[in-house]
């Protein structure tokens, strides 16, 4: 079966936990095994983290997430800002590479994203925002 | 409340509870320095027995604490991770920073 949905929400950090629990909560009909179901929780957790922390550096703006369950177990997730964009898409994918040391960012947000899914692709156009595409093969269940 | 902090002689322990993400890291941050601060322990232990969740955020705050206690000398151990949790941590390399304790194991 295919499905998909979207949600749309302020960049507030509160919602970090409810973008992430929305889309686990998705994400539940594919019947993810309690470690795929952290690892898209982690995931998502990440991307939205950045588009708060940095694409809007805490000001309020829209967040927008579409995910879709395509055939063949695929779990297919985009986050996607309207705010500053990033002129170095390597560079800030980077492990260890942060713009905000001060605020204790570890500057792995990428690499655990990379870590966790089986790809991840990032669009980005200075001033125009910034679309993370995460993509997760679940495990067929017999 | 987000984290139990526990005076034990010359160590302090840490013991996080709930979710650890940015939103949360700040309070949860302030509150441990500050106990680090008042009693400048030899030994820093986290415990994560009681943490749901954690993102790239609890890296920064394990980080941030290690770098706090071992400005003067004192250790930091990990106690009580989950399996994704010990998965982000390896990932940093936190495990080479300070000891990961397996008492406490999480059954998840």
């Amino acid at each position: 079966m295919t499905n998909s949905m979207k949600l749309q929400f302020e960049s507030r950090s509160c919602n970090e936990s409810f973008a992430r629990t929305a889309v686990a909560a998705f994400a539940a009909q594919l019947d993810p095994t309690y470690e795929e179901l952290s690892d898209i929780k982690t995931a998502v957790s990440e991307a939205v983290t950045n588009c708060i922390v940095h694409a809007y550096a805490e000001r309020l703006d829209s967040v927008y997430i579409t995910a879709q369950i395509k055939e063949g177990n695929t779990f297919l997730v985009k986050i996607r800002d309207r705010g500053c964009g990033i002129a170095d898409i390597a560079k800030a994918m980077e492990p260890l590479y942060t713009t905000s040391p001060e605020g204790e960012r570890a500057g792995l947000g990428f690499a655990v994203m990379q870590s966790l899914c089986d790809k991840v692709t990032v669009r980005s156009k200075p001033g125009q925002g910034t679309t993370v595409t995460l993509l997760k093969k679940f495990k067929a269940k017999q | 409340m987000p984290v139990a902090i526990e005076y034990l002689d010359e160590n302090l322990r840490a013991a996080l509870s709930g979710e650890i993400d940015h939103h949360s890291a700040k309070e949860l941050r302030a509150q441990i320095d500050d106990a680090i601060t008042r009693a400048v322990p030899q030994k820093l232990v986290m415990d994560f027995s009681a943490v749901t969740f954690m993102d790239s955020s609890g890296i920064g705050l394990v980080m941030g604490r290690y770098k706090q206690v071992a400005v003067y000398g004192g250790t930091l151990s990990i106690t009580g991770l989950g399996v994704q949790q010990r998965k982000v941590m390896r990932l940093a390399g936190l495990d080479k920073l300070c000891s990961f304790e397996e008492t406490g194991e999480k059954t998840e």
